[in-house]
Formats: C-alpha cells, structure tokens, sequence
C-alpha cells in the first residue's frame, strides 16, 4: 500500500507508524489514511512528544504552525518529508 | 451540533467535580482579610495560592496611593491612551519601569496576558521565526496563533534543544525571536537563562523573557531571572506584570531596542483596549518602589519559601524541581487532586488545583504560592494538614511512630 511512497516518504512513513503503535485502537493498524486524532486513542499532549520524537530523529523542526494543519498519517509523513529536504 | 460540544470532554470532567461537591473554579472569597487569609465557605482559611508574593495587596503606602489617585484623578480612563490620550502617570510609570531594569523604554498593557500577546505577536510576523518554550503560559501560545511567523517549540529549559532548533534555521533569512520564562508558573522551576541567553545570541536571535512570577523575587534588587542571571545587558525584551508582587493588574515591556516606540503604533491589544485607571498605577508605582526600599520582604519570602519547600519534600512529597514561590506538590491524579484540594480546603487553607490544559505534560498538581506574608505556623499548618490528608489516603507513607502504634 505503500508503494507509490518516494523514498524519504517511506523512511517517514516507518517512524511515524512506528511512534503511533501504542496508540492503536484494537487491531486497526496504521495506515496513511489513519486520522491521528480520531482513529488512534492519543491525546494532544502525545501527539506533541510523539513530534519530538521525530525532530529529532529526523533533525528536522516541524513547526506549530504545520502540527496544527496535519490530521492524517500521510500528511504528517509530507510534512516530515518536505522539512527533511529542506523546504 | 452544540456551541460547546468540542469541549464535551472537558466539560464532562468538571460536571463529575461540581456533581462530587466541588467546583475548583467557582471558589468565593466572602471576605478577604489580609494578603494570608479570607473568609472561604463561612470559615476563616490560610491562603497559599495568591501569586502575592511580597503581600503588597494591604500595604498601607501603595493603599494610600490608589486612594489618593482615585479622589484627584476619578475611576478610570474610559478609553486607551491611543485614542484618548494617557495620564501623567501612565508616562512616569513606564519611565520607572525602564529605569529599575536600567532599560531606554518602557510600555505599560492593561494586563499580563496583553503585555506578552501584544509584543510577541508583534515583533514577529510573516517569514519570521518564533522559538518558545514547550512549557509555556497561554498567553504564549496564544500569541503564537496571532503571528504569521513560523512557530517552533523547545524541550522546556533545555538550552541544547534550543541550539539544535536555531542551527537548523541557520540559513533562515527573516528574523528569530526566542520567548522564556523567567520562573514558570506551574511547576515552580526557573530558567537556565544564561545558557539560553548564549545560545540565543550565537544564533543572532532576539531574547524575550516573561518575568511574571520572577519580577520582585529573584535577584539582588529585585528585577527577576534576568538579573540573577547577569544578562540584563543582553536580554532585548523583558515582560511582566502588575498582577502579582506587585499587587494590582497590569503587564508591561521594557526594551533597549531603538526602534521599541514603533508597538504603540502596531500593537493592537495595546491600542484598542482602555488604558489602566489612575488608581491602579499609583499602587504598582508605589510596589515597585517598596520591592526596591525594602530587601528584607524578599529575604522573608525566601524564608517562607524554605519552611513550605524543605517541610513538604522532608514529608515525602515529589515537588517541582526548584525551591521557589511556586511549591508544586504532584498528585497521582486528578480525582485525587481534587479530593485532597478539597479536604485541604475544608481544613481551611486553599490552595492552586491544577490539571491538563493549564500543566506542563498535564500533570495534576496542588499548586502553592508563598508570601512574605505568611507567617511561619501558617506555613508549619499547611505541611502538617496536607500531610495528614495524603496519610490517611494512603499518598504518603504513615508516620513510623504512627506505624509503630
């Protein structure tokens, strides 16, 4: 399901899938389209470690701004993706 | 769907309190006795979560100048000083203010919570950088809503985090601007300024430091976590506010900044809301003259500190890392929280609740304040009473003696 991923979107994709697995309701498992409040038992103040979390793995800074626009997997591995390539 | 079906959660954890007897934020002083007590359900209480800390609330001389402000200059000013021009004394306040930091300028806000919206989310905007501290005050956060600056949080009070998120913006064109707090409100702790101080300036980032809970407290003259610190020369922009030591209500800015005057002109929470009545900047004129005439009510407020601190952590409490004004006692957590905030209470001492949305990783906390005021056996009262209610529910272990018995 994956596959259509760039590499760097791929290296995203396994952190950020990897961070949000104690947050899984049942046996969903994560997927791109996961809603990362609505689909996932996490609350707000997770969300914000689970971010530090993938700073600094990525020595990247993903700023407010972006953390307040992103509701879904794949748009959390975008942003992650972009900021790593320096836009 | 509802108004407030949004905050259905929120809102569903305050009904179970209010349903159990108690309701945290609708507290009522019936009557307030001195800066230590008031009158709290029928029953004369210990307050311990004023933000009062030099108990300048019923000093005499900053009574006598609201007094005698009120009788020459009337209520208020009913209108900001933009529109409808400022008093004599909106002025020499602002003069005072920049003089006691040893700064060119001073601005004086209508609240704390204006002082730091206002300034920070004027001194950034579009392709700016906002760099703040993870644990820091809504008014904060809020002000990095208001900016079209880039916004990036820091692990709290951790400098290298700080320099890791500078380095990364070191080809950044627009400019950086990194808020702190001199003590923070919640958990008590203060800030490795000089290192955070350091870092800033390598980086060629402005410095703002929110000196709330510090102003009056810290430091050999009083001025807060920037003087403790040695960085008054280095700091760019310091806030603070009327509605603690200083005991009224208010915020304000001091700057060396050249170009500093340019925020009447910018700043809307400062422009478009009605300036401070006459009364209230004689009183915190005068404060401000007391923190700096009378050192010894800083030396007692330490001393209180000491008793409530060293009394509480000697009992086995997990406090908030640093001796401070703010003793933070953590709590399991909410529930019990409340209970214990509420048999404290009923004991006659009140108390700070605090839980998530106003705590750093949503702790549950019993917030304190300490005041120069208290006097050591309300201070000794207050650890036994806590101890004895987290004893009983079984927060703490027992006395041995009790043990023993």
């Amino acid at each position: 399901m994956n596959d259509g991923l760039a590499l760097g979107q791929k290296e995203a994709f396994a952190e950020v899938e990897k961070l949000l697995q104690p947050f899984r309701k049942g046996d969903a498992s994560i997927a791109l389209d996961t809603d990362i409040t609505r689909d996932l038992n996490i609350d707000s103040l997770a969300v914000m470690d689970m971010i530090m979390e993938l700073e600094d793995k990525f020595d990247i800074s993903i700023p407010l701004n972006v953390v307040a626009e992103t509701k879904t997997v794949r748009e959390l591995v975008d942003a992650v993706s972009r900021l790593r390539m320096g836009a | 769907m509802g108004l407030f079906d949004r905050h259905a959660a929120l809102l569903e954890r305050y009904q179970t309190a209010r349903d159990a007897g108690m309701d945290p934020l609708r507290v009522r002083l019936q009557k307030v006795l001195s800066p230590t007590e008031a009158v709290v359900n029928g029953q004369r209480t210990i307050m311990v979560g004023t933000n009062n800390y030099l108990g300048l609330t019923f000093d005499d001389s900053c009574v006598d100048s609201a007094v005698d402000a009120l009788r020459s200059e009337g209520t208020g000013t009913t209108g900001s000083r933009t529109a409808n021009g400022s008093y004599d004394q909106h002025e020499q306040l602002e003069r005072e203010l920049a003089d006691f930091y040893g700064m060119q300028h001073g601005m004086v806000f209508s609240t704390g919570f204006q002082a730091n919206l206002g300034t920070i989310a004027t001194l950034v905007g579009e392709g700016d950088y906002l760099i703040i501290d993870a644990d820091s005050h809504a008014s904060i956060y809020d002000a990095s809503k208001m900016t079209a600056a880039t916004v990036i949080r820091f692990r709290h009070n951790d400098a290298a985090d700080l320099e890791k998120r500078l380095r990364r913006l070191k080809d950044a064109t627009g400019n950086k601007l990194v808020v702190v707090e001199g003590i923070y409100s919640m958990l008590g702790d203060k800030a490795p300024l000089k290192e955070i101080c350091d870092v800033s300036k390598r980086h060629g980032a402005y410095l703002l430091v929110d000196e709330a809970h510090s102003l009056g407290v810290l430091g050999e003259y009083g001025r807060g976590m920037v003087e403790e610190a040695g960085i008054l020369d280095q700091v760019d922009f310091v806030v603070g506010t009327f509605s603690k030591t200083l005991g009224a209500v208010g915020g304000f800015c001091v700057s060396n900044h050249p170009e500093f005057e340019n925020l009447r002109l910018l700043t809307r929470p400062y422009m478009f809301t009605a300036s401070l009545p006459p009364s209230i900047i004689a009183s915190v004129r005068q404060a401000l003259r007391v923190v700096q005439q009378r050192p010894e009510l800083r030396t007692r407020l330490w001393h209180n500190v000491e008793v409530l601190y060293d009394g509480l952590e000697a009992a086995g409490f997990h406090l908030g890392p640093d001796r401070s004004p703010v003793v933070a006692v953590h709590m399991p957590d909410l529930e019990t929280t409340t209970g214990v905030w509420k048999a404290l209470l009923d004991s006659g001492i009140y108390v700070n609740l605090a839980g998530a949305f106003a705590t750093p990783n949503g702790v549950s906390l019993l917030r304190c304040s300490v005041c120069a005021a208290h006097t050591r056996e309300q201070l000794e009262l207050v650890v036994e009473t806590l101890t004895g209610i987290a004893a009983s529910i079984g927060l703490l272990p027992r006395p041995v003696m009790a043990a023993a018995g």
